[in-house]
């Protein structure tokens, strides 16, 4: 089925879309500042997209709109209601309709990047708006935080453990962590992080640009369809 | 309940004289339903004898001309009492292209015990101007409202630009913080704006908010100011600043802003 | 698995090669269209719901709402306003989506609703939008025109993909940003195969649901006496057969307006609308 331009109701089936990369994981443990990082990396060779989903405020978006590292109107902050979790997993609705107002406006894109409200640790996000997702954890929640799993911990499809800065200071052991959790990943990556030092998050960059290019290759618009 | 019967019914028609001037060309009216002309295009409402009261029956059919513009006021506020049955005022206008009506009588006030229908049908040509002012007082000072059921149609240019019903005296309604609040008086003035025959659309129109009053830009071209409040004076000075709000985002000194103005009331 | 296609032991009529029981005057099921209406009125409809509070939220932060006495009042003003109104179109709508689904239009009986509404007159996309702009001049508040767009957009997309129906498709063409909520929600309905009465029930039951539980989330009120209050509220009051599109009810709610528009201008806030 060929998208409509005219209709905004579309779902499209992956076909000649962007790739949807879902970030979660616990408030605070720098889900906007991956967010930002991934914006500054994939920017000059992506073009990207960003949909925040705000507890309260547009803080996110602001923030992101701030940080002057993706063109502003590319952002679109969707409120939740309450319910973090319901916009990224039980109820999509809004999430899907801004990542497609994005492609409709800005289209063609690579990569719209779908930031969640701040979940706990059973959170995912539902394969209706996400085609992967990234669970970032912080070594600031201790770090028995891998060995509790949760779906967020277990399923997604790279772990981003962040803060790694702070470990000395919060006597977390980050082999601890990393032999933990990939004890219940089944062999998917983990990548330990320092936003603050690295702000350009470069090797989840790398995984990231990865992911995008075997999507393309996979789903690339066969311009006949 | 037996068949209202009309009880008066007047007619207000203008038309253009030689020198291109608006007159009026038929004032026609009934007591209790009394029209003056009381300036060229202007006429004034004045109410002969209580009421309406039940079970009495109020027709006014205005019809403004291609290319004249008219002023209906009225001189004191409608006071609307029980009687035998409901009392009904109906309005019907058609304003033709070109054409300026400016409508802002004084308050309707709903007495204790009075059950009242008001409808007004409003038909405007695409390119003529509105400017339509409506209050409605629940009961006298201190004075729990009968019950009122108004229903207001506009269309402009074919397609409905507003429609809105207010019904009074509803305990479902009454009270409620999401229809009235704890308001005592409900009105709204429609503005229509002109739209160019052709060229542009306008600029997208943004709503305002203030204290119990917003400054609505309608689908259709027109602007909606709603307000509540507690007592008439503070309605009709909350319907004021948003009135005063729409011309200036209408930002043209044409009739937009001049001619939509209800000239201060010659009554004291 | 042995036994029939449809898997467990059936007990059903139908099954068992016995007429149905009971059916309505129409020669209908009793049931027919309840499964369409409860999936469409669960707050479970994946249809972005969740996210609205009908102005509840601006009206529990100015303190308009601060308990279960204020919350009553708010539900049945809303839904004798908003409500009837939302009722009203989506029965119209649902409607309009049968009588164009009906493929012999001489079928119909003269007078009979479906052969009322301007349905008939036009080809479906201008009735569509005629129904369409019939909201709009009833929705007086830019924020609530946004949201209930919003809604019905959103509404659309997810329905079209679990009822496909022609009248969907059509109404997402000719109201490409989104035909308002309740008329979504009358031809979603109809695709869903529920009546015109179903589908204003949906209407009347959903404009007051999406403020009740925000008012539990925002105030913490005990959920029971909430759902208390949504059980004795009056929704057949605002259901009624409609036949002329322009006189379809159209009862103003002034407060929502503001709280819609105060909404909007307040920097904190956890719903759309
Ligand atoms: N020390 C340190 N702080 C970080 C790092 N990454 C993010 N932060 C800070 O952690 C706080 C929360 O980050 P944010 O991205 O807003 O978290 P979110 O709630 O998951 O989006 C902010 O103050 C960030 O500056 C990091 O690698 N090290
Ligand atoms: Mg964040």
């Amino acid at each position: 089925m060929s998208a409509n331009h005219d209709d905004h109701h579309d779902a499209p089936d992956g076909h000649g879309r962007a790739l949807r990369l879902g970030i979660g994981g616990p408030v605070g443990s720098g889900k906007t500042a991956l967010t930002a990082a991934l914006c500054r990396s994939l920017g000059p060779s992506l073009r990207l997209g960003v949909v925040t989903n705000d507890i309260y405020t547009t803080e996110d978006a602001d923030f992101l709109r701030r940080a002057g590292v993706i063109d502003p109107d590319r952002i679109m902050a969707v409120q939740t209601g309450c319910c973090p979790h319901t916009a990224i997993r039980d109820d999509i609705a809004a999430n899907v309709d801004a990542v497609e107002t994005l492609e409709e406006r800005f289209g063609p894109l690579d990569l719209v990047i779908v930031e969640s409200g701040g979940d706990n640790l059973t959170a995912t996000f539902s394969r209706g708006l996400a085609d992967r997702q990234i669970f970032v954890l912080d070594v600031s929640g201790g770090d028995k935080v891998p060995r509790k799993g949760g779906p967020g911990v277990t399923s997604a499809d790279l772990l981003v453990v962040n803060k790694t800065d702070l470990a000395p200071m919060v006597g977390a052991d980050l082999t601890v962590m990393s032999r933990d959790a990939a004890a219940v990943r089944d062999g998917k990556p983990v990548l330990f992080t320092s936003i603050r030092e690295d702000r350009g998050a470069h090797s989840v960059a790398e995984w990231v640009a990865g992911v995008v290019d075997s999507w393309r290759h996979q789903h690339s618009h066969s311009h006949l369809s | 309940m037996t068949k209202a019967l009309v009880r008066a019914r007047a007619i207000l028609r203008t038309g253009l004289d030689d020198r291109g001037l608006t007159r009026i060309e038929t004032i026609r009216s009934d007591p209790p339903l009394t029209l003056r002309q009381t300036a060229p295009g202007e006429v004034h409402l004045v109410s002969t004898g209580a009421g309406p009261l039940g079970g009495d029956h109020l027709r006014l059919d205005v019809e403004v001309a291609e290319g004249t513009s008219l002023t209906v006021r009225s001189i004191a506020s409608t006071l609307v009492l029980p009687g035998a049955g409901r009392s009904l005022m109906e309005i019907h206008v058609y304003v033709a292209s070109g054409a300026t009506l400016v409508f802002a009588p004084e308050p309707t006030v709903l007495a204790a015990g009075c059950d009242h229908r008001m409808t007004t049908a409003v038909t405007l040509a695409a390119d003529a101007s509105l400017f339509w002012r409506e209050e409605i007082v629940f009961g006298r000072h201190g004075e729990r409202p009968g019950r009122c059921h108004s229903r207001f149609d506009a269309t402009a240019g074919g397609r409905p630009l507003l429609r809105q019903e207010f019904v009074v005296g509803d305990p479902e309604a009454d009270g409620s913080p999401a229809v009235f609040g704890t308001a005592r008086c409900v009105g709204s003035t429609l503005i229509t704006t002109e739209t160019p025959a052709e060229g542009p659309k306008s600029e997208p129109r943004e709503a305002e908010v203030a204290e119990g009053v917003a400054v609505l830009p309608l689908a259709g071209p027109g602007t909606l100011v709603s307000a509540l409040a507690a007592d008439a004076v503070e309605l009709r000075k909350r319907l004021s600043w948003g009135e005063s709000r729409v011309s200036v985002q209408a930002g043209s000194p044409a009739r937009a802003t001049v001619g939509l103005r209800p000239p201060a009331s010659r009554f004291p | 698995m042995d036994g029939p296609a449809t898997g467990a032991p059936a007990v059903n009529g139908a099954t068992l090669g016995l007429p149905p029981t009971q059916t309505a005057a129409s020669g209908m099921p009793l049931t027919h269209g309840l499964a369409g209406l409860l999936l469409l009125a669960d707050s479970r409809l994946p249809a972005g719901g969740h996210a609205h509070s009908g102005g509840a939220e601006e009206a529990c932060r100015t303190g308009a709402i601060s308990g279960p006495e204020d919350l009553a009042r708010f539900l049945r003003g809303r839904l004798a306003t908003a409500g009837r109104v939302a009722a009203a179109l989506a029965w119209s709508a649902c409607e309009a989506a049968q009588a164009f689904s009906r493929p012999d239009k001489e079928s119909r009986e003269p007078g009979s609703p479906a052969s009322s509404g301007q349905a008939r007159v036009a080809d479906p996309e201008t009735a569509w939008r005629l129904l369409d702009a019939e909201a709009d001049a009833r929705i007086a508040s830019p924020a609530q025109r946004l949201a209930g767009r919003t809604q019905g957009r959103l509404l659309i997309r997810t329905a079209r993909r679990i009822w496909p129906s022609t009248a969907l498709e059509t109404l997402a063409r000719a109201v490409p940003d989104g035909a308002h909520h309740p008329i979504a929600l009358g031809v979603a309905a109809q695709a869903a195969g529920c009546t015109p009465d179903q589908a204003a029930m949906a209407a009347a039951y959903t404009s007051v649901t999406g403020a009740a539980t925000a008012a539990v989330r925002l105030l913490g009120l005990d959920p029971v006496t909430v759902h208390r209050l949504l059980a004795e509220l009056p929704y057949d009051s605002v259901i009624a057969e409609q036949h002329d599109w322009s006189a379809l009810p159209a009862h103003a709610a002034p407060a929502l307006d503001l709280l819609a528009e105060q909404h909007l201008r307040t920097e904190v806030r956890l719903f759309v609308s």
